[in-house]
């Protein structure tokens, strides 16, 4: 069949904010799905709300609409656009569940706008558990013993029937939110009542455990000829029973006969073919290790995070060549983009193995529940290549940036045998260094195989790991011995540690002796074809595929793994310099090791180096290239954080030079600067001992600002009220002081929080426009919503801004992009509370409002090239009329134990942006598009803390006067019904179980929770369990008054206030 | 391990480690990019004469088990793989892939840059090729390779000595075995034929004498060029309107009985990912394939063959059937084993043949 020719203009639908189980692996698929329609004739409409990635800049598409992932917002540019057609498989579930809204709705056939790639049968078929269930049956596809049930009882009742354990997974949702194990009825009613309300559909599917099977995953595509081939299949480390999403993961399998494998690729092309899933589709099956059964866990009938691993495994692009076929193109006439030479069906043979290892959260949530199961807790993913799985696993350890170069960890080596034993039953996040402890204290593979049932093979690897450790220990600085480390995937710096020697001493000796790494190229075809890709991977062997050119060369750094803090938002900057740096004449050179990005898709740079970002294996890439220098500024803290290193070997660093970088990030150089520039910041000091940071804090008088030098997105950053808060801050929250990370304590300043993003060229300042946050200093800048045009601010507060901003940005020599973040206290005085030499989280987000490339600006003034001479002339770019809102978002229903509270620890996951003609029409958007429901009556449940009751008051008058009941407990009640509201009691946790304030939240009465912390923490109990309530029951739960007053402020735009004559008299 | 060299006939070396057995022979190196299915590689005897090397550099990871083998006696002359994994783990996984050369006495060598290797077949085309202990003559083991004469009896080697019956209650089918896989008994044995097995030199007579409805003509390995006699009784097999089915070399011997030709390709189709084109449907089947001769698709114009099957990548000749008589042939194998089974109903095909032909 041939490409469509009677449909032109295609709608297509992006997956929204990242959150936990939906990141920036739809940001990839988006990306490439757009340009391949593009490529192929098509208009291309785009409706997204993430403002953070490439997949939203107007150049993706012909028209980018960033407005919320609603069946309203979607209607409404149906209605504009007229599209032919509606593209919703590679928006990943949001994108799904939004096509089906819309079919439902019937306004796709009252527009006549057809559903391509994955039909709506299809979609409803693989999605809903019941249809699915029959569909296996009729094909004859063993699927484990299962029901679906409505309520908890019907869940009981069955489970008494089939016997514990059993797993539930709520339907129609992401990641296996609200899912898990239960091995009881206890557990059991708990997990099916939050999986019944998470599910949209109310209904949960109750299933026989199947845990310890291996789990196995296929990647297939189909056309609309009935082609159908597996691009990809792969092995999760850890067996059926934690999330693949979670799992260490393998690819392609190894421990598979070839009869188990085309077992389940029949398996797989059978069922991809009854679902007729014209594109991609991911088949997760468990195997039984002891026999050939095996069972069909879940199909997802679009593209997925597994796909956008496998696309980078294996060099396939699964999303672009998913959307040509959604057009009606076959896998037989498309070319195999990665060759060239030969075509899109057939099946990818690799040459080595990929290892996928989960980046998770938990260095920043350090109380949640570490412990893996059905529901996916990790953030991002790292992934490496290598000809040995001992290679590519420690390759991809030491990717993760969890401090370790080595599946080696200090704080588990010090617990007891018992203790570890006990923590590999609890299969935590650190589950495998927890294996590796103990293989090294001779514990048998068989005995951890009864625990943890991984594949004895994978065991075995580990085993070996442990012995080359126990080689390295026996022959200090023998050169056969070294070779063999690295061969198996040794960092340098492990090595160097054990010998005791300088990192790059060792590295010397290396190249001396000739033991360094050559380049294979990832091919599709294992040296089948010839193969023009520059997609490469380093390991220890003889030939080098990676040819130096004589072109002018520029290495960027990427951003690693996505973790809370550092998001998609850095791969943008990163793409977009790259971009730049190939129009301006420049081989473009990425390293990167995030398969989920568009910056290790690689047709993007000149040449993709998929490798781990330390500075052993940067600096093998240096060696090699031999570049003019490398840019550091783009890849996040990660990047800047090599540029020391890479200064100290003699590379040079692009833009802002290291010494430049350093005065904005140590502490004593920031400050003298600062006060040489004479701009005032809140009064502050370093401390590295307990009683120090005390007398500082006496000094400058509390509420102080804590939190450890050189970090990222806040972590640990607490504001303290009082000695004994402060004593305790500093004995717990920070493993590691000392004199190179010593914990700065700030002056805490009320006021607003105001930033900027700008760009400078060495001389010059270029501010495309400043932001201002809604709630006061103290939340977390990335946790705020952002407005731009900043909408309180006087202009003698922005001159001063732009003044001191102009002022830093000469005085540091800033070249490319620099980020401050202000604070305007009452009096509108402006102090700056810090200064980022790099480029920040809101990039993206000012880039596309203002419609300023920032990053491709920067890159060009890297390039030495003024601001001036490209055309900026002004120092701040002129402010439109349109409100523009950023909101972030959180993934809090996944992450049990975690706070929700917001503080000056960055906690969200993602962002959306509304924009329109008013601040509350943007900011009804933006709410709307980060998940928040924003009804025009309810309810609303309030517990406030009694330094903030006043501040409340009003806000719970708005309420009131829409219509909204008000809930509150008892302090908080006595207080606003003295104040003339009607308020309902809410019984407190402890007091009545059936009927208390969080049974309100869970039975669903309120419609939104408000609650703030006292100052005094102790008490804070109560609070936490209301917040998490909220959170488990999908409630939004506002823990600043700003954000809540915010809320209110839409409230009243959507709704009228009702005011009795007798009130009116009152007021 | 001992260090172990591996002399290629264009004087490279490349330095491994050895395993299986300890004697050498000079075989033709070639490759294959199957990613699982070691054991069914051994074992297909259409690899007789040859040193395979596998490019996906984990082999051995779920061991050697009693069931998948592809023959009893394996005939390839080395493997070469870059890593073999001694601790295997499978549930049927009887010994590690070193313990089974051993036994099978064939020699194998690792450790070595298998993709260095690769390119260079991919670009010289296959050479001939020998392993070496550390510290031999390479320059003399050069010559002796440069010298040596590619195997021509290979089928002889790996036949059946004479004919028996693996009996049941369908279909009577004589397979010719010039090296056949077990998997085209098993597919057959699975729709119920009554199978004659009989040696490669068996004759047209000899065959018809059998009454069988139809003839499976096995895979096998070499030069189809080399097997003279065959073609001749082929040829009188075809003329007779038996019911043909060909695999692999048995498709090219219909065709060189039918007066095409074949070539040699440059480094052959060895792996089980091959798209292959049903020209008649449009459909595409993954295949597993390993052959490195092919029919020539000009020499079909003067046949009564025509081509029923391509290759996606490289347009060779992937299937051919005879416009007269009840004849077809596929160049890869739909017995899979290993590789995907997409293309397995051509058995059904064959069945379906041998029925409507039935007089």
């Amino acid at each position: 069949m041939a490409k469509r020719t009677d449909i032109k203009k295609i709608l297509v639908i992006g997956s929204g904010p990242i959150v936990i189980g939906q990141a920036a692996e739809f940001d990839y698929a988006g990306s490439q799905a757009c340009q391949a329609l593009r490529e192929e004739g098509y208009e291309v409409i785009l409706i997204n709300s993430n403002p953070a990635t490439i997949m939203t800049d107007t150049a993706i598409a012909d028209r980018v609409y960033i407005e919320p992932l609603t069946l309203d917002f979607a209607s409404r540019i149906i209605y504009k656009e007229r599209p032919d057609a509606v593209l919703g498989s590679l928006g990943g579930q949001t994108g799904l569940n939004l096509v089906v809204e819309l079919a439902n709705s019937g306004i796709l056939t009252e527009y006549n706008v057809e559903i391509l790639g994955t039909d709506l049968q299809a979609i409803n078929r693989a999605e809903d558990r019941e249809l699915f269930r029959e569909l296996m049956m009729e094909i004859n596809e063993p699927v484990p013993e299962s029901n679906i049930v409505h309520t908890v009882d019907e869940a009981v009742s069955f489970a008494n029937k089939i016997g514990y354990p059993l797993v539930v997974r709520p339907a129609y949702t992401l990641g296996g939110t609200g899912g898990g194990f239960a091995n009881n009825e206890e557990e059991l009613r708990i997990i099916a009542e939050s999986g019944l309300k998470l599910s949209p559909v109310h209904q949960c599917l109750i299933e026989q455990s199947i845990a310890g099977f291996k789990e196995i995953e296929y990647e297939v595509m189909r056309d609309n000829n009935d082609n159908a081939i597996v691009v990809c299949n792969m092995e999760n480390i850890d067996p059926v029973g934690i999330h693949t999403g979670d799992s260490a993961v393998v690819a392609p399998v190894q421990t598979l006969s070839d009869r188990e494998h085309q077992m389940l690729r029949n398996a797989s092309l059978k069922i991809i073919r009854a679902l007729k899933i014209c594109g991609g589709c991911n088949v997760q099956l468990a195997l039984d290790p002891q026999s050939f059964r095996y069972y069909v866990i879940e199909v997802n009938p679009r593209v997925s995070r597994s796909s956008a691993l496998a696309s980078k495994a294996t060099g396939y692009p699964i999303a672009k060549l998913a959307a040509k076929i959604a057009v009606g193109m076959t896998l037989d006439e498309m070319l195999n983009p990665i060759t060239k030479t030969s075509y899109a069906c057939f099946e990818p043979a690799l040459d080595y193995i990929v290892t996928k290892l989960a980046r998770f959260p938990f260095d920043k949530f350090v109380h949640a529940d570490r412990s893996l199961g059905t529901q996916m807790k990790a953030t991002g993913e790292v992934m490496s290549i290598g000809r040995s799985f001992e290679e590519s696993f420690l390759k991809a350890v030491r990717s993760l940036e969890m401090k370790c170069d080595h599946l080696e960890n200090s704080e588990i080596a010090a617990d007891s045998d018992e203790v570890l034993w006990e923590k590999l039953k609890h299969q935590d996040d650190l589950r495998l260094f927890v294996t590796a402890e103990l293989l090294r204290r001779k514990a048998s593979v068989d005995q951890i195989h009864e625990l943890t049932k991984i594949d004895h093979f994978f065991l075995h690897k580990f085993e070996h790991i442990i012995a080359l450790e126990q080689l390295m220990l026996n022959n200090p600085r023998d050169l056969n011995t070294l070779a063999m480390l690295k061969e198996n995937g040794f960092a340098d710096s492990y090595i160097a540690r054990k010998w005791s020697m300088e990192e790059d001493d060792l590295y010397a000796q290396r190249k001396q002796n000739g033991i360094m790494p050559v380049y294979k190229t990832v091919d599709t075809c294992a040296a089948e074809f010839v193969s023009a890709t520059p997609y490469f991977y380093s390991t220890y062997e003889s030939e080098n595929e990676s040819v130096r050119s004589n072109r002018r060369k520029i290495i960027v750094l990427g951003s690693g793994p996505i973790r809370i803090g550092q998001g998609v938002e850095f791969d943008y900057a990163t793409v977009h310099c790259v971009m730049t740096l190939r129009e301006q004449g420049y081989e473009a050179i990425v390293i990167n090791n995030n398969p989920e990005t568009v910056s290790t898709d690689f047709s993007i740079s000149d040449k993709l180096y998929f490798e781990p970002l330390t500075i052993e294996d940067v600096m093998h890439v240096v060696d090699l290239e031999q570049p003019l220098g490398v840019i550091v500024q783009f890849g996040g803290q990660t990047a800047i954080n090599l540029a020391d290193a890479l200064v100290k070997r003699g590379v040079k660093i692009l833009g802002t030079s290291l010494a430049n970088i350093d005065l904005a990030e140590d502490r004593h150089e920031f400050e003298a600067m600062l006060r040489k520039l004479q701009i005032p910041q809140p009064q502050g000091e370093t401390a590295i001992e307990i009683e120090e940071a005390v007398a500082i804090a006496n000094r400058i008088s509390y509420p102080v600002l804590v939190r450890p030098s050189y970090v990222l997105g806040g972590r640990a950053m607490e504001i303290v009220h009082n000695d004994d808060d402060l004593r305790i801050y500093m004995a717990t929250a920070v493993k590691e002081i000392s004199h190179d990370a010593p914990i700065l304590v700030d002056k805490y300043i009320v006021g607003k929080e105001v930033e900027i993003d700008a760009v400078a060229d060495g001389e010059h300042v270029f501010i495309p426009g400043i932001m201002e946050h809604i709630e006061r200093a103290g939340v977390h800048s990335g946790d705020s919503i952002s407005v731009y045009p900043a909408p309180t601010i006087s202009q003698k507060v922005k001159d001063t801004i732009i003044d001191y901003t102009i002022r830093i940005g000469k005085g540091f020599q800033f070249i490319g992009l620099f980020n401050i973040q202000f604070i305007v206290d009452k009096e509108e005085n402006v102090y700056v509370l810090e200064v980022n030499p790099r480029s920040s989280r809101t990039v993206p987000f000012l880039s596309k409002i203002t419609g300023i490339a920032m990053s491709h600006v920067a890159t060009r003034c890297i390039l030495k090239e003024s601001l001036a001479e490209q055309g900026y002339q002004e120092v701040i770019h002129p402010e439109g009329n349109r409100t523009f809102v950023k909101a972030p978002v959180f993934s809090f229903a996944k992450l049990r134990s975690v706070d929700t509270a917001l503080g000056p620890e960055m906690k969200s996951t993602g962002e959306a942006l509304g924009s329109d003609v008013t601040l509350e029409k943007a900011l009804y958007k933006a709410l709307l598009a980060s998940g928040v429901k924003v009804p025009d009556r309810g309810n609303v449940l309030m517990t406030i803390a009694d330094e903030d009751k006043e501040e409340a008051l009003s806000i719970a008058r708005r309420f009131y006067n829409c219509g909204y009941g008000i809930y509150a407990t008892s302090g908080t009640a006595k207080y606003l019904s003295a104040h003339g509201i009607e308020v309902h009691d809410a019984i407190k946790i402890n007091e009545n179980a059936d009927k208390n304030v969080l049974h309100l939240i869970r039975m669903g009465r309120v419609n939104l929770v408000i609650n703030t912390m006292s100052q005094n923490k102790s008490v804070s109990k109560d609070g936490f369990l209301i917040r998490r309530t909220a959170a488990e029951n999908n409630i939004s739960c506002f823990t600043s008054l700003d954000t809540a007053k915010a809320m209110i402020r839409v409230v009243e735009s959507l709704s009228f206030t009702t005011i009795s004559m007798n009130e009116l008299e009152a007021v | 391990m001992k260090e172990r060299l591996l002399i290629l006939e264009d004087g490279c070396v490349y330095h491994g480690l050895g395993f299986g057995y300890d004697q050498f022979r000079i075989g033709e190196l070639v490759f294959n990019t199957g990613m699982s299915g070691y054991q069914e590689v051994l074992s297909d005897l259409s690899y007789c004469g040859q040193i395979v090397m596998m490019t996906y550099p984990l082999i051995g990871n779920y061991g050697i088990n009693r069931d998948d083998f592809e023959s009893l006696d394996p005939a390839v002359f080395g493997f070469v793989v870059k890593e073999a994994c001694d601790t295997p783990n499978n549930f049927r996984s009887d010994m590690s892939l070193d313990e089974y050369l051993k036994l099978k006495k064939i020699p194998g060598l690792c450790h070595v840059d298998t993709r260095a290797i690769t390119k260079k077949l991919r670009s010289t085309g296959t050479m001939r090729a020998v392993m070496a202990d550390s510290g031999c003559d390479v320059e003399k083991i050069v010559k002796q390779l440069k010298e040596s004469d590619y195997l021509h009896d290979q089928v002889k080697r790996v036949s059946a000595l004479k004919p028996f019956p693996i009996p049941a209650r369908g279909k009577k089918v004589v397979l010719m075995d010039f090296g056949a896989k077990h998997g085209i008994i098993r597919e057959l044995s699975k729709r119920h034929c009554d199978l004659i097995v009989v040696p490669y030199n068996t004759t047209a007579e000899e065959i018809i004498a059998l009454h069988p409805d139809g003839v499976m003509l096995s895979n096998g390995p070499g030069d189809p060029k080399d097997m003279r006699e065959a073609i001749i009784e082929i040829k009188k097999l075809i003329e007779h309107g038996m019911v043909i089915f060909g695999i692999c070399l048995g498709h090219q011997l219909i065709s060189l009985a039918c007066g095409a030709d074949t070539i040699k390709l440059k480094f052959g189709h060895r792996g089980c990912n091959h798209p292959v084109v049903d020209l008649e449907s449009g459909k595409v089947s993954i295949t597993s394939q390993n052959h490195g001769f092919a029919v020539s698709e000009e020499s079909l114009v003067h046949t009564d063959l025509i081509m029923t099957h391509r290759a996606l990548n490289d347009k060779s000749v992937e299937g051919v059937k005879h416009t007269k008589y009840p004849v077809f042939a596929v160049q890869y194998h739909p017995e899979a084993a290993p590789g995907p089974e997409d293309a397995n109903s051509l058995f059904d095909e064959f069945m379906d043949l041998m029925e409507s032909e039935k007089r």
